[in-house]
């Protein structure tokens, strides 16, 4: 009974701050009569909404966006367990590359984004590029550690039975840094998206950022936010669709099964 | 049970055990060929290790002969050598003098384990260390695996092996799900999965509660009787390995050598109330005053 009650929690208290925080919106803006130009009531910004879920060019768009992110974190994914397990793999290498790793890391890739567009021109290429460049670090890095973190006591299982490199690897290795790329992948959708969307901003001649910038300029307040609802929507979404492939393919992972056994 | 014992087990054969010059019961080494060849032979084996402070000799001078079926327990304090010695025999730590045969085949060949001595070995550690991606029959199934045993035939082995260690009705359960006996029983499982001819248990119940330990000795006790095992058993608890072993090696350390083997001739299968009889606990009492003395 009460593991039911706690299960039905989230769905009743997340829709409830939703409209506490609507209402309050609300009432905030009617009541200190904040010009709509800046800060427009939820009304107008729901009109807004349905106005864009109606217009094809908003689908169109959402299309483009989509592909980038997708594309972006897809390329990501394959390449940063690639160089990940690589560097895993040899010490030797992962010694002598770590210094540019760092430097690549933190240096602030947005800033690159002009670099992009002048070699790889103002189309989805340059957001892809970007969307990848973003969401490659994560990804690699926690690969990285998930290969360096296998337990010693299942190492020496699989060399008390006489395993292969390969075996080593399939059966051990591979599985046990799984959530190591899950946990890459779930910040790695998070920075693709917004690669792509900061792409798009900077330098897009089409995409959901380039019609937010396009709204932007007419100084249409409530078809900026209507925008970024739909832009929120599809970075739940694929954060959505990401973690359920966690619970797919790692369901005897403690962040899987831990999160549905909290309070047994 | 379906299993088929492999062996006709030697009882009663008299165990020919080598001993280091300044034990006191040094008999001489008697080898001959066929079945009476022992299962391992461990002939003047050592263990240095290289550290920044010199070379430390973890272990020297180890003789040891187990036949087959005969269970032998390692006793010690921490630091012996009785896991180094375990490790090496399991084709996990490369000696560093001597010589480990099993089945009169070389163990190690300049630092590097014969594989094929590997593959009649079944190690079981302190910690279960079992894969927690596998349901309990695949990770009782693993060895088989990574044999290339087809999955239909590896499940069915398996299964069998679940009921052998008393975990029928848990094979689809995940690691996680289960107790630490239980787990330990696993891994039990999943070493003998190859039908080794030699099983080496490093503290498999250490991690376990007194009560828990207690099942398993007895468990441990008809399973190796089931399937004629030979065990390599180390253990810090004198009780238990009395009560488990037909001899009992008693090591002390720096360097770590053997200082004492006893033997236990208690019939099997040995009763938990055996433990509270005056000659079980005679044995018991002059092992822990050996290994006092050494303070």
């Amino acid at each position: 009974m009460r593991n039911n009650r706690m299960k039905l929690l989230p769905w009743i208290v997340t829709p409830s701050l939703i409209v506490a925080i609507i209402a309050f919106w609300h009432v905030f803006v009617t009541a200190r009569d904040v010009n709509p130009l800046i800060f427009p009531p939820p009304r107008e910004v729901g009109d807004a909404l349905v106005d864009l879920l109606g217009e094809g060019t908003m689908w169109s768009a959402a299309r483009v966006t989509l592909t980038e992110i997708v594309a972006g974190f897809l390329i990501a994914v394959v390449s940063g367990l690639a160089v990940g397990v690589v560097l895993g793999k040899v010490p030797w290498l992962e010694r002598s590359v770590r210094p540019l790793i760092v430097i690549a890391q933190v240096s602030p890739k947005v800033a690159f984004v002009p670099l992009f567009v002048i070699w790889f021109g103002f189309d989805i290429t340059s957001k892809i590029v970007l969307a990848t460049v973003l969401a490659f670090f994560p990804v690699m890095l926690n690969v990285l550690l998930g290969v360096r973190s296998v337990e010693q006591g299942q190492r020496e299982v699989m060399r008390s039975l006489n395993a292969s490199r390969s075996q080593t690897f399939s059966q051990l290795e591979m599985r046990s840094l799984m959530p190591y790329l899950f946990a890459g992948m779930e910040v790695g959708i998070v920075l693709a998206t917004i690669g792509a969307i900061v792409g798009e901003y900077l330098a897009g001649n089409e995409g959901l950022g380039n019609m937010v910038v396009t709204a932007m300029n007419s100084l249409d307040a409530a078809r900026t936010f209507a925008l970024i609802l739909v832009l929120s929507l599809i970075g739940l979404a694929l954060f959505l669709i990401v973690n359920e492939l966690k619970r797919f393919f790692i369901p005897w992972h403690e962040s899987v099964y831990g999160l549905q056994n909290r309070d047994v | 049970m379906t299993r088929v014992a492999r062996e006709a087990r030697i009882k009663g054969e008299v165990a020919r055990i080598a001993m280091p010059d300044n034990t006191t019961t040094a008999e001489p080494v008697v080898s001959e060929a066929g079945t009476d060849t022992p299962r391992l032979s461990i002939t003047d084996v050592g263990r240095d290790f290289h550290t920044r402070n010199g070379v430390i000799h973890a272990v020297s001078g180890i003789h040891l002969e187990i036949q087959r079926g005969e269970f032998v327990a390692l006793i010690g304090r921490s630091g012996c050598g009785k896991t180094t010695v375990l490790r090496m025999i399991g084709g996990l730590l490369p000696p560093t003098g001597g010589v480990i045969e099993v089945d009169s085949k070389p163990l190690w060949r300049d630092g590097r384990v014969d594989s094929s001595a590997v593959t009649k070995l079944g190690f079981v550690f302190q910690e279960a260390n079992l894969f927690p991606w596998f349901s309990v029959i695949d990770n009782i199934a693993l060895p088989l695996k990574l044999r290339g045993v087809g999955k239909r035939e590896r499940r069915t082995r398996a299964k069998e092996l679940a009921e052998l260690v008393g975990l029928t009705g848990f094979e689809g359960s995940y690691p996680r799900e289960l107790s630490g006996g239980m787990r330990q029983r696993a891994a039990i499982a999943r070493a003998l999965s190859t039908e080794p001819d030699l099983l080496l248990m490093d503290e498999p119940f250490g991690a376990l509660d007194a009560l828990t330990r207690e099942r398993m000795n007895l468990e441990l006790q008809r399973i190796v009787l089931e399937t004629s095992s030979t065990v390599v058993f180390v253990t810090h608890d004198i009780p238990e390995a009395v009560f488990l072993a037909d001899r009992v090696v008693q090591m002390t350390p720096r360097p770590g050598r053997i200082n004492k083997i006893l033997r236990v001739d208690f019939a099997k299968p040995r009763d938990v109330d055996l433990q509270t009889t005056p000659e079980f606990n005679d044995i018991v009492r002059s092992l822990r005053h050996e290994l006092d003395e050494e303070e």
